[in-house]
């Protein structure tokens, strides 16, 4: 469990930011097929302690609710098989509005991937899609690297999803399905992960010479102007200095 | 001692030309590196992200309800089932219930939508080939569905017709109608395109046996929709997972045998004639009943996350929302494009064949650029 207390602490006006503690809460929460909107987080009592520059929008979750699957409920003969298959691969098993994710460790990701292809009961054939999404406020591993599956012969989908730090390099599919390729550099090209082993590893839809990873939440929307391509923090103070205009 | 050996006439050195980024056959911009060996296709590399504007980024920065629209620019001429794949996974995501009208309006749309995209994919992927007549007879038809869009939504090309639970608008008097005489229209002008394509010489030597892909290969390169049935795979979302009103529908799917630029061709023209008796269906039991859902005046739903996939004309298209809980716009906006990844397979099709043959091969996988570069 890589989100700790730190984002708490950081973020004291979210007292109803998912945390892991909350995800024990999670099961009955969602045990109605239909999940009910929630309620709106718990008001800020302590938003007033907070720096008068603080922006209006509510900090960023620290992570993924990755909601723990009803008790009742029949975990399918592909997740156990992982977990008794590649014993300690599987950190943990979610489960929302129908979609099951095993989540493993990132080392061992592409290991799970072609246990998923090659076990009868799994035969994950078929890489429907491979993502990534950014978690800045969880400050050890900051990418959830999210594979699709889906197999052509017993029709069935699941979710694999790795945990990843910024620095760190995870083990290409590339060799477990081939479509695989484009997805791995779109993923480098609007994050900045890396992919060891992979053929061709370079930006897709970025042009070649391009700073800086698109998709990050830190990558403002606007993108780039001359200042930020030169010198990225002046422009982040330039930025904040208009913003803190504007509000007064 | 360079003297005693014959010099060639010509040089035979490999050669790497550029084709696109503008292009006539590449529908868009997409540029492909080729290596030739005189008229042999050595390597292919295709370089996307001409078009590529940000939409997931754009919408992260959006509310739930105004990205329905920025659905629409991706396959602008598919739009109405990207708004289907985009409102049915949030719909997913909130646990709504959308009404059994609304999910049978939802999908007539979605098959007059792959009407009108197979009739553009089956007009320039002919004319490409030099069959210019077919373009002009299929455009016809193309304008028959996209008066019906218009005269449903009012909009013929980027119609955000769809809304998170449910539809905005109801059925026009009459327009059930004005559809199914229209499904007899078409019927009527599918044998003339056979007439034209099918067993014309010229179009089958120059789709037989080219760009074969097995159907372990299209599986394992991530081959979708009617390029993935064509070399024998039983795969079809409207089948498999069904989504709108499908599974109330009685439809076959077609595959081929070969898996050449040939049954693709044959798979999408049987496509057609299911679709029109997938609209007959659905426009002749369309209930009774609302049109719009119980839904909030705020779309937020609940932290967690999914993806969802339907069949979209060209293949499997797929949304990956998160949502964190907190705010009216989705924290993770993930498109799967079809597209792209038909795209993907397309130097592993052309390897081996002639220049020529790239441009057949281009057009058979039915690539839309602003899906592939979003």
């Amino acid at each position: 469990m890589s989100e700790g207390p730190k984002p708490a602490s950081e973020n004291p006006a979210a007292p109803g930011t998912p945390t892991p503690v909350a995800e024990a809460a999670a099961p009955e929460a969602k045990a109605a097929a239909a999940p009910k909107p929630a309620a709106p987080g718990a008001p800020k009592p302590e938003a007033k302690a907070g720096p008068k520059a603080e922006p209006k929008a509510p900090p960023p979750p620290p992570g993924p609710p990755d909601q723990a699957p009803p008790a009742d409920l029949a975990v399918p003969v592909y997740v156990t098989a992982l977990q008794s298959g590649l014993a300690g691969a599987v950190e943990q098993v979610s489960f929302w509005v129908g979609d099951w994710t095993v989540i493993v460790s990132a080392a061992r990701f592409a290991e799970a991937c072609t246990f998923l292809r090659d076990t009868p009961g799994c035969q994950f054939d078929y890489l429907s899609d491979l993502t990534a999404v950014d978690w800045p406020a969880r400050a050890e591993k900051r990418f959830d690297l999210v594979a699709s599956l889906y197999s052509t012969r017993l029709r069935q989908r699941v979710r694999v999803k790795a945990r990843l730090a910024e620095s760190e390099t995870v083990p290409s599919v590339t060799g477990v399905w081939p479509a695989a390729n484009w997805l791995e550099r779109e993923v480098y090209d609007m994050f900045g992960v890396t992919f060891a082993g992979h053929p061709n590893l370079r930006r897709l839809l970025m042009p070649a010479d391009w700073q800086g990873h698109p998709q990050r939440k830190d990558y403002p929307l606007e993108g780039p102007g001359e200042l930020l391509m030169e010198n990225p923090q002046d422009w982040l103070k330039a930025r904040q200095a208009a913003v803190d205009a504007d509000i007064e | 001692m360079q003297t005693d050996t014959p010099r060639p006439m010509f040089d035979t050195d490999e050669l790497v030309i550029n084709m696109g980024p503008q292009h006539p056959s590449t529908h868009g911009v997409l540029r492909l590196i080729l290596r030739l060996d005189g008229e042999r296709v050595l390597d292919c590399n295709p370089v996307i992200g001409y078009l590529h504007r940000g939409i997931e980024k754009l919408s992260e920065h959006r509310d739930y309800t105004q990205i329905v629209l920025l659905t629409d620019r991706m396959d602008y001429v598919a739009a109405a089932t990207n708004n289907l794949g985009y409102v049915e996974t949030i719909e997913k995501l909130y646990g709504l219930e959308v009404p059994r009208r609304a999910r049978y309006i939802r999908t007539v749309l979605s098959e007059l939508q792959r009407v009108a995209s197979h009739l553009l994919w089956l007009g320039t992927h002919a004319a490409d080939l030099g069959a210019l007549t077919v373009l002009l007879f299929c455009l016809r038809e193309r304008e028959l569905v996209l008066d019906l869009f218009e005269e449903y939504c009012g909009a013929r090309l980027t119609y955000n017709t769809m809304r998170i639970g449910g539809q905005p608008v109801d059925v026009p008097p009459g327009w059930d109608k004005k559809v199914l005489a229209f499904c007899d229209v078409q019927d009527q002008k599918l044998p003339e395109y056979e007439q034209l394509l099918t067993g014309n010489r010229i179009f089958m030597e120059r789709t037989k046996g080219v760009g074969v892909i097995t159907a372990a290969d299209a599986i394992a390169v991530g081959l979708c929709g009617p390029p993935l049935r064509a070399s024998g795979v039983l795969r079809d979302v409207r089948k498999d997972e069904p989504y709108a009103a499908y599974d109330e529908m009685e439809f076959d799917v077609p595959l081929g045998v070969r898996g050449d630029t040939y049954d693709r061709y044959l798979v999408r023209l049987e496509e057609f004639r299911q679709s029109l008796r997938i609209i007959r269906q659905a426009v002749e039991g369309i209930p009774e009943g609302p049109i719009m859902g119980k839904v909030p005046r705020l779309i937020k739903p609940p932290a967690g996350e999914t993806y969802h996939a339907i069949e979209a004309p060209k293949g499997e298209l797929g949304y990956f929302v998160v949502s964190d809980g907190k705010s009216v716009s989705p924290y993770r906006f993930r498109v799967r494009p079809p597209s792209f990844c038909n795209l993907q397979a397309l130097p592993q099709l052309v390897k081996g064949h002639l220049v020529a043959d790239v441009v057949t091969l281009i057009g058979t996988i039915d690539i839309v650029l602003g899906e592939v570069d979003r």
